[in-house]
Order: structure tokens, then sequence, then C-alpha cells
């Protein structure tokens, strides 16, 4: 899963069957500094909560179909979680796998 | 699978049910030598790592089902384990 950020809401009536009843957002993928990665996609919105604004993570590929109530739908983006709280710290540096050692387990 | 470190933990209560209970880190992939590649991915996490660690991340939505134990959930990237100094 990614992060990304909900951009707008997108409607499409003339649409394939099976994708009947689900809500589209568009959404910006981001980087781990909250910056826009690739282009934006078009996501299903799995928990129908999300709205623009919103610091999201998706899913993608098949996976993204499971997150439907239906699972075999022919979707590839979905928004799956909003994030309360993002702790990360700074980008790891080399040597930082060698240098952990870890204490007897 | 590959190598990254998890780098913290993401919040969230509003989320696909599957997630209920369980445990987001942010992890950052890094090359053998701990070099970042700059990318990241969500991964939920069934070895209680912590920030910090050097985990294995496996990030296939078939086997992620398999260790979830859910024939349908929108899972593919977990930390299935925690590794030791990588000797490059």
């Amino acid at each position: 899963m990614h992060l990304a950020t909900v951009i707008g809401t997108l409607v499409a009536t003339e649409r394939t069957p099976g994708l009947d009843g689900i809500k589209f957002l568009i959404i910006q993928p981001l980087t781990r500094d909250l910056k826009p990665s690739v282009m934006p996609v078009i996501a299903a919105d799995a928990i129908a909560m999300a709205g623009p604004g919103e610091l999201v993570y998706f899913v993608g590929s098949r996976e993204a179909a499971q997150a439907m109530p239906e699972p075999f739908v022919p979707i590839d983006h979905a928004v799956v979680g909003i994030v309360d709280q993002l702790a990360i710290g700074p980008l790891p540096t080399s040597g930082s796998a060698a240098k952990k050692k870890r204490g007897p387990s | 699978m590959k190598i990254a470190r998890v780098s913290g933990t993401v919040v969230s209560t509003i989320s696909a049910p599957i997630f209920d209970n369980r445990r987001l880190l942010f992890c950052d992939y890094i090359t053998p030598d701990g070099e970042a590649t700059g990318d990241y991915v969500i991964a939920v996490d069934v070895v209680d790592a912590g920030p910090g660690e050097i985990v294995l991340i496996m990030d296939e939505g078939n086997g992620a089902r398999q260790i979830v134990g859910e024939a349908t959930a929108p899972i593919r990237a977990l930390v299935v384990g925690i590794i030791d100094p990588v000797d490059p």
C-alpha cells in the first residue's frame, strides 16, 4: 500500500457492468515526504468515508478488487483507509542494516 | 521478498475491516547494505516488528491472504520476518 491524497471525486454513469454502485475518487499518490510521486489515479472508495484533501492509503491490482463488497469486480486501485497519524523517522542511510545489532533473542 | 527498514507506523481508525486490530508499518525499502532505494510500502505487521528494525517484506496478495487466513482481503504487503544484520 502507498500514501495518497484525495484530490477529487469522479462520476461515470456509463460504465461496464460490475462497476455499478462504486464511488470513484481521484487520488494523488505520494512519496514518503508527502510529495506527488506518480500521476493521479482513479481509485474505488472502499471505505466510503474519504473526501477531498484527506490523506489515505490505497492498494493496487487484484487486492483492490478484494476490498470491495463484491470481490470480483474490474477495479485496479482502491482506497482502503484514512491516515489519522503518520509517525515516520528519516530515510535510512547506508550501513543502518549492518549497525543494527539485535540483542540476544 | 524484499528488505526494508521500519521507519514508523500508520495510525488509522477508518479503514477496511481487514485492518482492524492489525498494525500498519511504514517501511522504507533498502539494499542489502542498507542504502534506501527511495521506495516505501505500508505493510501489515505479523511479527511484531518495531521502528528501526530491518525486516522482510512479502508483497503478494495470495501469500498475504494465506498468512492472515482470509479468502478475500485487500492485503498484499506484509512484514513477515525481522532479519539480523546483513553482511554485504
